[in-house]
């Protein structure tokens, strides 16, 4: 292999690197004095969701139809990457006021 | 029942308002006293309603009442810590356990349904009086900016508790 090759090989490798991230988005949601903001989310799949618990009290983020059922320590962040699209209402297990929406694009 | 339960919330609040009169301006560590008070009462009534009750969703009330107030009291306890503050018994936190001591005994006597409900009735009441306590009383008088700033998370957090609590009490009937 000449280095040419390799070097080319390199370039793809990192442009493909470089693809992902560029379709991929992170939304930061806040979880604060037990109100979710943004209560509305428009997404994709494949984009990730970054849940941000500043509460000193543990949340949950719960979705209805079942599809997540993440758990937020205090003053901790979870993230979760969208597998499926649909429009997905989700809460707080430990305090049910607290509820959103992911709308997820394909 | 619910008349006996409105007379109790009239005389804690009367109580409370008569104790808090006295004390012209309550003092930081009476006031981190009666706000850590109050969460050991509403730790205590869960703890009771977690082997009594027999509601699912009532169970999930109460195991949620005493992760919350055992975590807003823990930060009570570190910032009084930091703050080198004692918290002090007053006349307010004595009226205050001894009816929540008599409100246990109440429930106690209680089964069923019976109790899910006498539980989340009082569960409402009970969170209506403090957090009107903590709005016209407590967050008024304290004078340290971080005990204010906590007692406002506090509010928050119980405002969401009444209304969670309203809603249980919504559905059972």
């Amino acid at each position: 292999m000449s280095s040419g090759r390799h070097l080319a090989i390199l370039v793809l490798l990192a442009l493909g690197a470089m693809a992902v991230p560029a379709h991929a988005a992170t939304i930061q949601i806040v979880m604060e004095n037990l109100v979710v903001s943004p209560a509305e989310v428009s997404a994709k799949v494949g984009d990730t969701i970054e849940w941000v618990n500043k509460d000193i009290l543990a949340h949950t983020a719960t979705a209805r139809n079942g599809d997540f059922d993440v758990t937020l320590a205090p003053k901790q962040t979870a993230t979760l990457v969208l597998k499926k699209a649909g429009t997905v209402d989700y809460y707080c297990r430990y305090h049910p006021n607290m509820k959103a929406v992911l709308k997820i694009a394909p | 029942m619910f008349v006996r339960l409105s007379i109790a919330v009239a005389a804690l609040s009367l109580l409370g308002s008569a104790a808090l009169a006295q004390n012209a301006k309550l003092t930081d560590p009476q006031i981190a006293h009666i706000a850590y008070t109050a969460g050991v009462i509403d730790i205590n009534a869960a703890k009771q309603a977690e082997t009594k009750a027999s509601n699912k969703e009532v169970k999930a009330f109460a195991k949620d009442m005493v992760r919350d107030h055992e975590a807003v009291n823990e930060q009570a306890l570190d910032l009084v810590k930091k703050l080198k503050v004692t918290p002090e018994d007053n006349d307010t936190s004595k009226a205050l356990s001894k009816q929540a001591s008599d409100k246990l005994a109440e429930l106690a006597k209680l089964k069923g349904a019976a109790y899910d409900k006498a539980y989340i009735d009082n569960e409402v009441a009970y969170h209506k009086t403090v957090n009107t306590a903590l709005e016209t009383q407590l967050i008024p008088s304290a004078s340290n900016p971080e005990l204010k700033g906590l007692l406002q998370t506090g509010l928050k957090i119980f405002q969401g508790h009444q209304q969670h609590a309203e809603h249980v009490a919504a559905s059972l009937k």
